[in-house]
């Protein structure tokens, strides 16, 4: 059993729908991510989705690119983010945490060796942008033979016949993009996208969280009422932008936003 | 078998049903991407041999475009040089002024033919750019082209000419603020407005079907060639020479040529400042295989797989990777890739102007100086084929600064 099924298994029992937190790692400064990280746990994040900076990411809107060039300001590679989660695994033995870039770092450095160092070093799964399961099967083999897991993400664009082979491919969960666009696009109508997602729920065996447009409490709460978790990344990583030259500000922020989702997911699921 | 668009040698099998060359290409996309690059590769696949479709694009390139463009003995380039005989490819004869427009229009069409009203692009130098509004105007087309801001200030006068064509011009302003950049963003536009957008991209790379489209659309280049040298010289050249940037006018010309065992390729790629600064833009010449913009390609990147920035005088090369069909040929030794600095660029720029009243793009500026030079070398019954992809006016300003010369 890896740790996102113990913990999602675990949500289910207590009647609870993931919070799944992102942020860039080294953004703004390298040594404050983990404390970050543990802070958000504190404040109710279930996993922690980690972003590997990456001089072109292309599928992130504005706020999420600059967040990258921030970290990338400090040289932040993968084997520095890949320390980082080591280093949060000593005190936190049982919080998911999730890499999510894109495949040329991990092309640099070899699919066998970025399997081996992430889970030595206690990551539970990789979500890479642009890398559809066809052009990932070889890295697929690597990372399963450590019992990493691997996590697909299926569109609005996608076919029902392709959805149900990106289900079948994910393992840990599966992740639906609420939106046509890239990170911290405009709001999100969310009847369509729940009627998507309840069409899509029939092809998928794991959980199935949303990402893409979730950007407050009541943002969060809506996405709770029938998905297994939401993801939130520009709304937290816009935190960072705004106070990059105070990073103590940035704990207390992203503390409280994290709080804020937590809670009115809880009151959604749980009432 | 009807006419259809590209050529169908044994080698041009490839790419292989999922994008690859050998290892190299593929579909490295966001999810959201993938039912619009199934939907292009269906469509692209039916109409390259849909009589209509090809009758539509072959009578563009004839009406619209200028083709066949000529294929012109350089006589007095080929006196100072004092060896085999130096013919060039007259892209730069085309309408627009580059080779860039054989693919704009194939594109534009597959546009119009799959019913999408908007066409988005990037562009480095910006001929790319004017090429796509110049076929978005012919189509009736929206366009938006996406531009580094560096670039921008580069080529102004491309800019304008975007904008007489109606298109809007978005500055992008992230990253090194060059092509890549601007690729990048066009890449988040189409994800962002799939449904009603068409993403024509200016070169061989990108994710798959670009490379083999792009490719097909471009060999007229190399089919001209082909029937032009046996018809005016009774032979096929002994060496084709074209620059490689993202690498389309020197696929287009080499592609139809990949069989002919004795027919040398040389692509040339951009040295710069020089290989040794690391400030060029020559991945085939010295750069590592990764992933980037859809396609696994020789990339220029640093040891934690970040994408470096790239030199170049000539925008349009100024590019960290390269097709991935250029990848191959490199890889099989079917195609040699050398490199040419900034001041051999600049040499060959003005030696082409006085020698043949030839003003050449400074992109094709990079293989008249390999290919002069080649020629020297090689005996005066021998042919070396010089790609001209494009013409200098753009390069004008550039030029002028350069000479500490103000024009306004």
């Amino acid at each position: 059993m890896s740790r996102i099924s113990d913990r999602f298994k675990q949500l289910k029992a207590e009647n609870k729908k993931a919070l799944i937190p992102y942020v860039v790692a080294g953004d703004p400064v390298p040594e404050f991510t983990v404390k970050v990280m543990h802070e958000m746990v504190r404040k109710g994040a279930d996993i922690i989705e980690l972003g590997v900076p990456f001089s072109e990411p292309e599928a992130e809107g504005a706020v999420i690119q600059v967040a990258h060039e921030r970290a990338l300001t400090h040289n932040v590679s993968l084997r520095d983010t890949i320390q980082m989660v080591a280093e949060f695994r000593q005190s936190d033995k049982n919080t998911p945490v999730l890499l999510m870039g894109y495949i040329n770092p991990i092309e640099k450095m070899g699919y066998e060796e970025f399997a081996k160092l992430a889970k030595t070093a206690g990551v539970d799964a990789s979500l890479l942008v642009n890398v559809p399961p066809e052009e990932g099967v070889e890295l697929e083999i690597a990372l399963h033979k450590q019992g990493l897991d691997t996590i697909y993400l299926v569109a609005p664009t996608t076919t029902d016949a392709r959805a149900e082979y990106l289900c079948g491919k994910s393992r840990g969960f599966t992740y639906y993009v609420s939106l046509k666009g890239t990170t911290g696009a405009s709001t999100i109508n969310m009847g369509e996208v729940e009627a998507r997602f309840n069409h899509l729920k029939q092809f998928t065996k794991i959980p199935m969280v949303v990402g893409f447009g979730i950007k407050d409490g009541a943002s969060a709460a809506r996405v709770a009422e029938f998905a297994d978790g939401s993801v939130v990344g520009s709304a937290i990583v816009q935190i960072f932008a705004d106070n990059k030259d105070n990073p103590n500000a940035i704990i207390e922020s992203v503390g409280e936003l994290v709080y804020e989702m937590r809670t009115a997911m809880d009151l959604v699921s749980v009432g | 078998m009807g006419k259809a668009i590209g050529d169908n040698t044994e080698v041009s099998s490839m790419p292989t049903a999922d994008g690859r060359y050998g290892i190299y290409g593929g579909r490295y996309v966001s999810e959201v991407l993938v039912a619009a690059l199934d939907e292009l590769r269906d469509a692209y696949g039916r109409l390259k041999s849909d009589p209509g479709f090809v009758a539509e694009y072959e009578r563009d390139l004839k009406n619209y475009v200028g083709r066949e463009s000529p294929l012109y003995f350089a006589e007095r380039l080929t006196q100072e040089m004092g060896g085999a005989r130096i013919l060039l490819k007259r892209e730069d004869l085309n309408h627009t002024g580059a080779h860039k427009i054989n693919n704009c229009i194939g594109q534009a069409l597959l546009a119009k033919y799959m019913g999408k009203p908007r066409v988005i692009a990037e562009t480095g130098a910006g001929q790319h750019g004017v090429a796509s509004a110049t076929v978005a105007a012919r189509f009736g087309l929206k366009c938006r082209v996406y531009m580094g801001s560096d670039d921008i200030e580069r080529q102004s006068l491309n800019v304008y000419r975007m904008k007489l064509l109606g298109a809007e011009v978005v500055p992008v302003t992230t990253g090194s603020k060059t092509l890549k950049d601007a690729l990048s963003e066009a890449m988040r536009d189409w994800v962002a407005n799939v449904d009603d957008t068409y993403y024509i991209i200016g070169t061989v790379a990108g994710p798959h079907p670009y490379p083999m489209l792009v490719r097909d659309f471009q060999s007229v280049i190399g089919k001209e060639t082909k029937k032009q040298c046996l018809a005016d010289y009774h032979q096929l050249p002994n060496a084709i020479v074209a620059c490689v940037g993202g690498g389309s006018n020197a696929m287009g010309i080499f592609h139809p040529f990949l069989e002919d065992d004795e027919v040398r390729l040389i692509g040339v790629e951009p040295a710069g400042k020089g290989i040794e600064t690391g400030m060029h833009a020559a991945p085939l010449s010295k750069g590592e295989v990764g992933v980037l913009h859809g396609n696994k390609t020789y990339l220029m990147q640093d040891e934690d797989g970040q994408i470096l920035p790239t030199h170049s005088i000539s925008a349009g090369l100024d590019y960290p990777g390269v097709g991935p069909e250029h990848s191959w040929l490199k890889d099989i030794k079917r195609a040699e890739y050398v490199s040419i600095d900034d001041k051999q660029a600049l040499h060959a720029f003005r030696q082409l102007n006085l020698l043949e009243g030839i003003l050449p793009a400074l992109e094709s500026a990079h293989a008249l100086a390999y290919g002069a030079e080649l020629a020297s070398k090689m005996s005066k019954d021998e042919i070396v084929v010089i790609n001209l992809s494009g013409r200098g006016d753009k390069d004008i300003p550039t030029m002028a600064k350069i000479d500490g010369i103000s024009i306004s």
